[in-house]
């Protein structure tokens, strides 16, 4: 290792940020241009289940003896962020952690409840990891790169390993093994999980491991500060300037790379099953600084939530999906009946929708099927539930009237209890007596910062994993993956790539009054300034609201050209409102939560209008997202392979600029494509 | 609803604090109490004085951020004496209280955990007895394989039930010694009861009592407050786990 100031090839990613001044395209739907194609070359060619061996041993190695002298910087304690920071720093390494809870315990991984995914095939059903691979990308709807998702199934089995060995306590059976259950309609027995709280007792797990190189010294901990801006420096991510948010402070932070975990984010809608800190502003500085922003448009919506009460809920709960397993959902056949009581409302007046539309699989269609049509009928005007101001009634029925004869209410009660107190809690009524209400929301963001095999994005230096990546769920994903790829590029998958760009290092030191330090020091204050300084009539949360409602009605489940269209007149109109009328109290040196919150909406604001963009230019039926120009006869979802197989990765171009589209295509080697089809 | 909030507000670390009064009158009994926090802030913004600054995130229950002392009870809680079930203050309704009730919030109090500003504390001292050894040194890359070491489902069962603890700190605020036994008793019972817990069993117990002292929390006396107010319903019987593991690793 040498102490260079000339960059070695091998270190460059795959693309520059600058690959895009070859050829541009003119304006298409007066929003965006075409640029070039973008391709993916760290995964080595050859048979799909030697590639991850191969990368492994031609990434280079760091001598033990230079680790502490890089210096790492990791944005977020989530499974991906805290496990990437526990296993830097065992390695060595000099790693500073970020996160904008109190403590890297909170992160939301720890709100996951279901279950996480991992090829063992503990139960002889025929698993295996090319099977969690093919059901994977079936899941996705053929949109996810085979690579990536191949190499996700391949290293899930040592994630159990792992976990367990850290004191995990996952569910067991009598003989003292590890239990599994089936989960998301698939047909093999692979999900591990710990009661309804996996994603917390796997947090906790990376959590101490955390804590444990805190404690050795090689882990640096910032809790309660927010990323805010990244430096790049000469083209490579070289550092990021985060607020104190209990002081204020504006700091800076160098490194010789920088690993972005910060989560997904579905708080774009306003309300979604994501925590109220949820954001997407350190993945969006990136995108401003030259990464590619893949498939924005990609949300997953969950249907069995608990809907929405009125117009002051602040977020919305998710109940495990296990309770369409025995609920029947419904809606009255009239609209006058909506607001009856619903034991009172015969047998022959109830319309069970998903069960008359799909005979075979009923209640169980996949979450997006199931979502949608809950959406439908509520527009038809067959909702139930209280009226919510503006948007009718938005609720259907989860009936387990029949379970409870068929298995009695002590059976369900051992099944679903704690789902039902959950409920009764929420909602004050009793759904061993009067049926649940659920409709859908959104939960998951399969969309991210596009990377490489390496966990590289199109900056050099800056790494990206977890959900705040796009790379391994396509349009869609699969029940309990997201605990699985958190893991996953944390653990295992990141640790081993990062190193091939550390054995460059170290970078050489970046004076503190390097032009690209000040400029973004100075971009933080100075926005900073403006939020504090309009002095405008309106709240920050009343910004959040209004982008919700536009981004859930155009850019929810279902989506149509004109209604993108409108939506991106609509938000460009909310910005410019926002930077001249936004109040936000107080000052900058102190806890103020009004100002975290104007960052974070400034950010959404914009992520709001690319993700409408990259939804008008997808122009078929996918995944989690229904177009309505592109349906069957039958009013079912159409896909175009012919015409969408890529991945929509987003440039910046400036700030009244139109975003470039840089296509990676999906080639489809080792898996067949098909249409979905489940009637 | 009408309710009147009595809400402790300081200014910062070091600033004096003091109990407001404000008037709330369009609440509705479905709203959360976080809920009915928002809609004060709305209107404290609107007219233009700063909003009360409390914490929260997932508002599910499970992330441990939110923590107030409500009506004198961390999160509300009281053990089931009131015929209700334990909770977080993320998870209270506002249908729990009457209309025209007077409602008074505050911060946790503790040593360990000072005010950053109105009902925001700082609990890091959770951070560093967990950083001193509430864990299990197995590094990446190094497990055995998951089958390799069964596990009692009695004792993996008991491991979960006391690893559900949420680290929010309502333990310390109810303790009047302000002290934090419930949480690290749940944390050395949780690792206690694995194999994989046991080579570190001893030194663990001892590093992480030695942090809990060294962090200003007080000493545990056997009140049993702290279990009544946990969200989580952690057994008081940890204290007892952690005690006779104290002991016997002073043999070891
Ligand atoms: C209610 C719910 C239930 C779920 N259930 C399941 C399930 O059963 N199975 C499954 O596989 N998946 C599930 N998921 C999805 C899964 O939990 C998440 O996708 C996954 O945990 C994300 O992990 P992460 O590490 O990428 O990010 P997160 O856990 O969200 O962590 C993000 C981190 O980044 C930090 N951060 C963010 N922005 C900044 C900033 N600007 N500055 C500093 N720090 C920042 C945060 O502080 C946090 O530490 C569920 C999700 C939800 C919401
Ligand atoms: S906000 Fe997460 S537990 Fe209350």
């Amino acid at each position: 290792m040498t102490d260079t100031t000339t960059y070695p090839d091998t270190a460059a990613p795959s693309t520059g940020p600058d690959s895009d001044s070859g050829s541009v395209s003119g304006l298409v739907h007066g929003v965006y241009r075409e640029g070039e194609p973008l391709f993916d070359s760290k995964a080595p060619a050859g048979p799909i289940d030697k590639k991850w061996n191969e990368r492994k041993f031609a990434a280079k190695l760091v001598n033990p003896a230079n680790r502490r002298k890089l210096d790492v910087i990791i944005v977020g304690t989530g499974l991906a962020g805290g496990a990437a920071a526990a296993t830097l720093g065992e390695a060595g390494y000099n790693v500073k952690s970020f996160c904008y809870q109190d403590s890297p315990r909170r992160a939301h991984s720890i709100a996951a409840q279901g279950g996480i995914n991992a090829a063992k095939n503990y139960k002889e059903d025929g698993d295996s990891v090319f099977r969690l691979f093919y059901d994977t990308v079936k899941g996705g709807d053929y949109r996810s790169r085979e690579t990536n998702v191949y190499r996700l199934a391949e290293v899930s089995a040592n994630i159990i390993d792992q976990c367990v060995a850290q004191g995990v306590p996952f569910a067991r059976e009598y003989g003292g093994l590890l239990d599994n259950r089936s989960f998301g309609g698939v047909q093999v027995s692979r999900t591990f999980y710990a009661r309804g709280q996996t994603g917390q007792q796997l947090l906790i797990g990376a959590y101490q491991a955390l804590e444990r190189q805190v404690g050795a010294g090689t882990v640096q901990m910032f809790a309660r500060h927010e990323m805010v801006e990244l430096i790049v420096v000469d083209g490579r991510a070289r550092g990021i300037i985060a607020r104190d948010m209990v002081t204020g402070e504006i700091e800076t932070h160098m490194a010789d790379a920088v690993v972005l975990a910060s989560g997904g984010y579905g708080n774009v809608f306003f309300l979604s099953t994501n925590a109220m800190g949820c954001n997407v502003t350190a993945t969006w500085r990136a995108y401003r600084k030259g990464a590619y922003f893949a498939n924005p448009c990609y949300t997953q919506i969950h249907p069995t939530c608990i809907p929405v009460h009125g117009d002051k809920q602040s977020k919305l709960t998710l109940m495990s999906e296990s309770l369409r397993n025995d609920g029947r959902i419904w809606v009255p056949k009239r609209k006058e009946d909506c607001d009856k009581d619903p034991r009172q409302i015969p047998e022959e007046d109830r319309d069970y929708y998903l069960e008359r539309i799909y005979p075979g699989f009923g209640n169980l269609v996949p979450r997006d099927i199931a979502s949608r049509q809950a959406k439908n009928m509520c527009d038809e005007g067959r909702g139930v539930g209280p009226e919510v101001e503006g948007q009718g009634r938005r609720g259907v029925y989860l009936d387990f009237a029949d379970a409870i004869g068929r298995m009695g209410e002590d059976a369900v009660r051992t099944k679903y209890g704690n789902l039902f107190d959950m409920y009764q809690r929420i909602t004050g009524e009793n759904p061993y007596e009067v049926p649940m209400r659920i409709y859908p929301a959104v939960h998951y963001t399969m969309g991210g910062l596009w990377v490489d095999y390496d966990l590289q994005s199109t900056i050099p230096g800056l790494f990206v994993a977890g959900e705040a990546n796009f790379s391994d769920h396509g349009a869609n994903r699969l029940g309990a993956s997201a605990l699985m790829q958190g893991l996953s590029d944390g653990y295992f998958v990141l640790p081993n790539t990062i190193r091939d760009y550390l054995a460059s290092g170290p970078y050489p030191k970046v004076a503190p009054d390097h032009p690209a330090v000040v400029e973004a020091q100075e971009s933080v204050r100075s926005r900073i300034d403006t939020f504090l300084s309009c002095q405008g009539t309106r709240s920050v949360d009343s910004f959040h609201k209004e982008l919700g409602q536009i981004m859930w009605e155009y850019c929810g489940m279902e989506r149509t050209e004109e209604g993108l269209k409108y939506a991106i007149e609509q938000i460009r109109a909310l910005k410019a409102e926002f930077w001249t009328n936004v109040r936000v109290l107080g000052t900058n040196d102190q806890l103020n939560q009004s100002l975290e919150k104007a960052g974070r909406v400034a950010d959404f604001i914009e992520l709001g209008e690319l993700m409408c963009i990259d939804a008008l230019h997808r122009r078929e039926s996918c995944g989690g997202h229904f177009r309505a120009e592109s349906q069957t006869e039958d009013g079912e979802a159409l896909r175009h392979d012919d015409d969408f197989a890529y991945v929509a990765a987003w440039a910046f171009d400036g700030d009244d600029e139109a975003p470039i589209l840089h296509k990676e295509d999906l080639v489809y080697e080792f898996i067949e494509l098909k249409q979905r089809s489940y009637k | 609803m009408r309710i009147k909030v009595r809400i402790w507000r300081q200014d910062g670390p070091a600033a004096q604090g003091k109990l407001v009064d404000y008037d709330l009158d369009d609440i509705s009994e479905d709203m959360s109490f976080l809920e009915m926090l928002d809609v004060l802030n709305e209107d404290l913004n609107e007219r233009g004085v700063e909003p009360v600054a409390f914490d929260s995130d997932c508002r599910e229950g499970i992330c441990g951020m939110c923590g107030l002392v409500i009506n004198g009870r961390p999160h509300g809680n009281t053990g089931g004496r009131d015929g209700e079930a334990n909770t977080t203050t993320c998870q209270l309704h506002m249908r729990s209280f009457a209309d025209g009730e007077t409602i008074t919030i505050e911060p946790w109090r503790a040593d360990a955990f000072p005010v950053i500003r109105d009902l925001v504390v700082d609990r890091t001292a959770f951070d560093r007895i967990i950083a001193a050894g509430g864990f299990i040194s197995a590094n990446t890359g190094s497990a055995p394989e998951a089958h390799a070491v069964p596990v009692e489902k009695k004792r993996a069962d008991r491991a979960f039930d006391v690893a559900t603890c949420i680290g929010c700190g309502a333990c310390v605020a109810a303790c009047p010694n302000a002290s934090g036994m419930l949480f690290v008793g749940a944390k050395i019972t949780h690792l206690a009861e694995l194999p994989q817990g046991q080579p570190e069993r001893w030194t663990r117990v001892q590093a992480m009592v030695a942090e809990h002292d060294a962090d200003g929390f007080g000493g545990c006396t056997n009140i049993g407050e702290c279990s009544a107010a946990c969200p989580k319903d952690i057994p008081l019987d940890v204290i007892s786990t952690l005690n006779k593991d104290l002991r016997r690793s002073m043999l070891h």
